[in-house]
């Protein structure tokens, strides 16, 4: 059985694994993949059964299940769809901009918080204290 | 994680190569994955953004609790279901793509097939699943009666309990926060309509593949971007399950 030549010629060489390292990396995935999603099934039913008696608890394990579900899409990306196998300079455009989501999750969800709080105060649920800006006679300008 | 071992002299800015010594088509979908990435990420904040802003928000081990022939008190059964069917047939794109690097015709459309069919399979838990909550009766204390209510998207019985008070052998609730059908339903139809588009694009692909196209073409490397597109499917499903369902 002959592997393919480069499917374009733009291509330099052809990244392939023969048969039995293959069977053996998509096994390997596949349990790992099966384990940490029964292992976060285990931490969903922690919470559950923790309800909301213990709540430093329950945050930590839904931090452990985020961690993990991380650790799911490395394997998915880097093995199921071989971008582990793709060049350095490559991989980087993938991986560079996703960091924004850094950013993203950190601000709007401090953002979220903040408006919970806000609410929560007697200013927040007082419209009518808030700052209206005084009318400007016409030709008031500068 | 490897990076690949580079042939010494490979000259990348000669012209006539890929500096990423990928194809121009598999490059971009690529590209198209990632900016997909940002709008499911750009939907899943909003909904954490809004979930962080109020002071109660229903307990997904108490929404989804049910499964067929099981009416309430298994929570993460019927999801747990439906993850294992998207990373199996996941694995079975994985082969696909492989018997395709091997030109393995016969071997490609098995495995297709495989992974057509776990796309439907998990098609069809979503929609037991919107029909459970759209046709669900949950009595609420709306103004001081009791309303039988169901999940949309402008109202949910999943609001805080009314100590107490039963209805029927169920626990009387308060209407729930407004948003969180809309958010469900919402994120949880654009990933099933990716799904559904991904087995649409998988069915071509078998067709193409049983028609000889690609073998006339010297190489299967639709099915890989296939392939990719699918497992972007599975890797955004990991996600939802986690915001939606686990947390």
């Amino acid at each position: 059985m002959s592997h393919s030549s480069p499917a374009s010629s733009e291509i330099s060489f052809v990244q392939h694994h023969d048969d039995g390292t293959f069977k053996k990396t998509v096994r390997k995935v596949t349990i790992i993949l099966s384990v940490v999603t029964i292992i976060e099934l285990l931490c969903g039913l922690a919470i559950f059964k923790l309800g909301h008696g213990s709540h430093m608890a329950v945050l930590m394990i839904k931090g452990l299940v985020t961690i993990l579900s991380l650790a799911k899409a490395f394997y998915i990306t880097s093995y199921f769809m071989h971008l582990g196998d793709e060049i350095r300079n490559f991989i980087m455009t993938i991986i560079v901009p996703l960091l924004l989501f850094v950013w993203f999750i950190a601000a709007f969800l401090i953002d979220g918080s903040s408006w919970r709080e806000l609410k929560n105060t007697a200013a927040g649920s007082k419209p009518a204290t808030e700052q209206v800006e005084k009318a400007v006679a016409p030709g008031d300008k500068k | 994680m490897s990076s690949a071992a580079i042939p010494a002299g490979t000259k990348w800015w000669s012209g006539g190569k890929s500096p990423f010594n990928l194809s121009y088509g598999k490059m971009m979908m690529w590209y198209f994955l990632m900016s997909d990435a940002f709008t499911f990420g750009a939907f899943l904040i909003a909904y954490g953004t809004t979930r962080f802003s109020a002071n109660y928000w229903p307990d997904p081990n108490h929404v989804f609790d049910s499964a067929p022939f099981i009416h309430g008190g298994a929570p993460l059964v019927f999801v747990s279901i439906m993850t294992f069917i998207l990373i199996v047939s996941s694995v079975t794109m994985v082969l696909a793509v492989h018997e395709g690097h091997n030109m393995n015709r016969k071997g490609v459309e098995k495995y297709m097939l495989w992974t057509i069919l776990g796309g439907l399979a998990f098609l069809g838990c979503q929609a037991w699943e919107w029909t459970h909550l759209l046709t669900g009766d949950n009595p609420v204390l709306v103004n001081g009666e009791i309303v039988e209510m169901a999940t949309t998207v402008k109202v949910n019985p999943w609001g805080e309990v009314v100590p107490g008070m039963m209805h029927n052998g169920h626990q009387v609730t308060t209407p729930g926060p407004v948003a969180f059908g809309g958010f469900f339903f919402g994120i949880t139809g654009f990933h099933g309509f990716h799904v559904l588009s991904g087995v649409v694009i998988n069915i071509i692909m078998y067709i193409k593949t049983r028609l000889g196209h690609f073998d006339q073409r010297g190489h299967y490397e639709m099915i890989e971007k296939a392939g990719l597109y699918w497992h972007f499917v599975d890797l955004v499903w990991v996600f939802v399950f986690l915001c939606f369902y686990l947390i």
